[in-house]
């Protein structure tokens, strides 16, 4: 079944078309990848799926559900969770409190409840906090709920922020290169993590990457974005050999001598 | 070294402290101390150094280590029995207790604005402000003289509404304050930073230009000359009599009407404030409270995680206003007259200066912060003045420079110089304690003992506080 679909997605920045055209689509229980060069608006196009921006035309269907148009928040609450490519972590908040945030959708207590303690806040927050601990065991961090955010070391950041998107119980999640800035040992790690959310949680994933070894030994399918269009789709095999990505990415030259190589 | 050793010796006394032993120690400590200073200020009732060692003993129930329930005895024993017997020898301690627990309630209320959500609101005191005229108005004669000219008199001594209908208006005046707040909200917020701020700081001017104005076409506010008399609530005498029975032999006087008065606007703030500290308390531990740190933190990423923005801080300005439409109604009564002087932009930046220094989005620093300032406003810059005074009309002369002291110019008073000092703390506190005397914690809720992992341990204290300060610097 087809989870997200976009048709004809544009996204312009005055005379700047960063994001042109984009039809997309994938399936439930999915991994997929987008990549592409630097500035090739891969990630406005994530912004223009969770509401950050709105897209100029097109149409982005979730779930039976159209995005455009809907704040990020409501778009949050479809069930859609996200990650940044520069961490956004509540620096001074707990690592708890971060994961507790990302639970605001699912929590039902209203303000007299609050104001008055009753049995229900008390008991939803009591079960809130124990999911939270769940969700830091899942991503391989104990013991550190009463930490800032701002306090961790950079994969521990990464993974709370992996964390903080899961509590919202989403059905997709948006991951805008995870792996920057890991060494191999963590990437790793990551690549396992992922696996283990869709597999054991059922949660469908579409990654911005720019590891290679990341995308190819995760990617069940992969987008190519150029210069705001896409250039190609396949799987990580037909992606590895397709002219226009080699192109895209090395330049022309490069381009034709691997071509002439691989004829050779 | 000998720092060390005083350090060392300092962690060895806190650890003790910690124990039962200790916790029992810091009981007959605080409550010896509390009594000492007690004594000391109702013997000596002009000594301010006495009621400043007194006003102390609220530090050491915050900060000594004891049971919840010994803090809790104490302090309703020193708010309850203590402060008013001293209030009453001395009313203008019941004043400045008054003071603090109204600014109290305002710090907070801008807290959960600037300190929790991060909005920078310069125009507080306008909500204020609202609450203040909602009573002057109601609890006035002013209803009679819509249409005459300001400073007329009514017809009649009646009043528009009975005395005790304070009651119902103190949760009027929050009610408006709030749908002021919201009102001001929608449009306000669409922008943010410094630019909210500087909107936020015409609406203060707004809200306290319309006070002055508003006395035609119809006279609603009597323009600057401010609304007079405005009711306070009944006191039966009855209760005044059995508490005299009780209070007279206490304070060595027959207890007037008037002090029975100051006594009770000092109850009803500390009532108002002890509910306004535990609605925030409970707010801050829960979901609205996250958000509101969230959006305050990454507002892009809470709104990714789900927080309506604008509806929390629609929330937040409420919350606060709300706070200050309260006090705004118990000040109106408790002076019996408001102008709008009363809530010029100096008050806004007033408030702020306690939540700043204090610590932004931590609620006993932002009461310790509005102590401090009012104390420092009544109190010792008066205190200062007054003493000056006096060594100028001794005729004393200063040694060695030989300085008369009455050639002192009266420029250097020090009471003049309050706005120069509110400029000299926030400058100081910004630049070396930029979290506030009392900084924000975060509220810790791993069960004790839990496994911590290795990478994690190496970072003390220290180490946590220069990260936090890094980021403050950052924000």
């Amino acid at each position: 079944m087809t989870l997200l679909e976009t048709k004809g997605v544009t996204k312009r920045f005055g005379g700047l078309v960063a994001v042109h055209n984009m039809d997309f689509n994938e399936e439930e229980g999915k991994i997929y990848s987008i990549i592409g060069p630097n500035g090739a608006g891969k990630t406005t196009f994530f912004n223009t799926l969770t509401g950050i921006y709105k897209p100029e035309e097109g149409a982005i269907t979730f779930d039976g559900h159209s995005l455009v148009g809907r704040r990020p928040d409501q778009i949050s609450a479809l069930a859609i969770a996200r990650t940044f490519q520069n961490i956004r972590l509540f620096g001074t908040m707990t690592v708890v409190e971060n994961i507790l945030v990302g639970m605001n959708n699912r929590l039902h207590q209203n303000s007299i409840g609050t104001l008055l303690h009753s049995k229900g806040f008390r008991e939803e927050e009591e079960s809130a906090f124990k999911r939270a601990c769940e969700l830091m065991d899942f991503v391989g961090l104990k013991g550190i709920g009463d930490e800032l955010a701002l306090n961790l070391p950079y994969g521990g950041q990464r993974r709370i922020e992996i964390a903080r998107a899961l509590a919202s119980q989403p059905k997709l999640l948006l991951l805008d290169e995870p792996t920057a800035g890991m060494n191999p040992h963590e990437t790793d790690d990551a690549i396992r993590l992922f696996r283990r959310v869709r597999d054991e949680l059922g949660i469908t994933i579409l990654l911005i990457e720019h590891d290679m070894r990341v995308v190819m030994g995760i990617s069940e399918r992969i987008t190519v974005m150029d210069y705001g269009e896409k250039i190609a789709e396949g799987t990580p095999a037909e992606i590895r050999s397709n002219p226009r990505v080699i192109e895209a990415y090395l330049g022309r030259g490069a381009a034709a001598e691997q071509m002439a190589e691989g004829e050779a | 070294m000998a720092t060390n050793t005083l350090k060392r010796t300092f962690s060895r006394a806190k650890d003790f402290l910690q124990t039962e032993k200790g916790g029992i120690i810091a009981i007959i400590f605080t409550v010896a101390y509390l009594l000492v200073t007690g004594l000391l200020v109702y013997f000596f009732i002009q000594s301010l150094v006495a009621f400043l060692l007194f006003l102390a003993s609220g530090l050491l129930v915050y900060y000594l280590p004891m049971p919840i329930k010994a803090k809790v005895i104490i302090s309703l024993v020193a708010a309850l029995v203590i402060i008013p017997i001293l209030g009453i020898r001395n009313i203008f301690y019941l004043e400045v207790m008054f003071q603090i627990c109204l600014f109290s309630s305002l710090a907070l209320g801008l807290n959960i604005v600037v300190g929790f959500t991060g909005l920078l609101n310069l125009g507080y005191v306008a909500f204020y402000a609202v609450g203040a005229y909602t009573w002057a108005f109601f609890g006035s004669q002013q209803m009679y003289l819509l249409h005459s000219i300001p400073g007329s008199q009514p017809a009649t001594n009646a009043f528009f509404l009975p005395a005790d209908m304070f009651y119902l208006f103190a949760f009027v005046g929050m009610a408006v304050a709030a749908i002021v707040g919201i009102l001001l909200g929608l449009p306000v917020l669409r922008v943010r930073g410094d630019y909210l701020a500087i909107v936020t700081l015409g609406f203060g001017e707004v809200i306290r230009v319309l006070a002055n104005n508003l006395d035609k076409p119809i006279n609603l506010t009597n323009g600057p000359q401010g609304i007079t008399p405005i009711q306070q609530p009944t006191l039966p005498q009855g209760l005044q009599d059995a508490l005299r029975v009780v209070l007279n032999p206490l304070v060595g006087h027959n207890v007037t009407q008037g002090e029975f008065y100051n006594l009770f606007f000092y109850l009803i703030t500390l009532l108002v404030i002890l509910v306004v500290v535990g609605v925030v308390v409970r707010l801050d531990n829960s979901k609205i409270g996250r958000a509101w740190t969230a959006i305050r933190e990454d507002e892009v990423a809470a709104v990714a995680m789900g927080i309506p923005a604008v509806k929390m801080k629609l929330a937040a300005f409420a919350v606060a206003a709300s706070f200050a439409g309260i006090m705004g109604v118990i000040f109106a009564a408790n002076r019996t007259f408001v102008s709008p002087e009363s809530f010029n932009f100096l008050q806004s930046i007033n408030v702020l200066t306690m939540v700043i220094l204090g610590g932004m989005g931590s609620i006993p620093g932002v009461i310790l912060g509005a102590a401090a300032v009012t104390v420092l406003n009544l109190q010792v810059l008066q205190g200062l003045s007054l003493s000056l005074n006096e060594l100028r009309q001794s005729g004393g002369v200063i040694p060695i420079i030989n300085f008369a002291w009455k050639d002192l110019s009266s420029q250097l008073d020090p009471a003049k110089y309050q706005r120069l000092l509110f400029g000299l703390i926030l400058i100081i506190m910004m630049i070396y304690r930029p979290a506030g005397l009392i900084p924000e914690k975060r509220r810790k809720r791993m069960p004790a003992g839990s496994e911590k992992p290795k990478e994690l341990d190496n970072n003390n204290n220290s180490a946590v506080e220069a990260n936090q300060e890094a980021h403050n610097d950052a924000s």
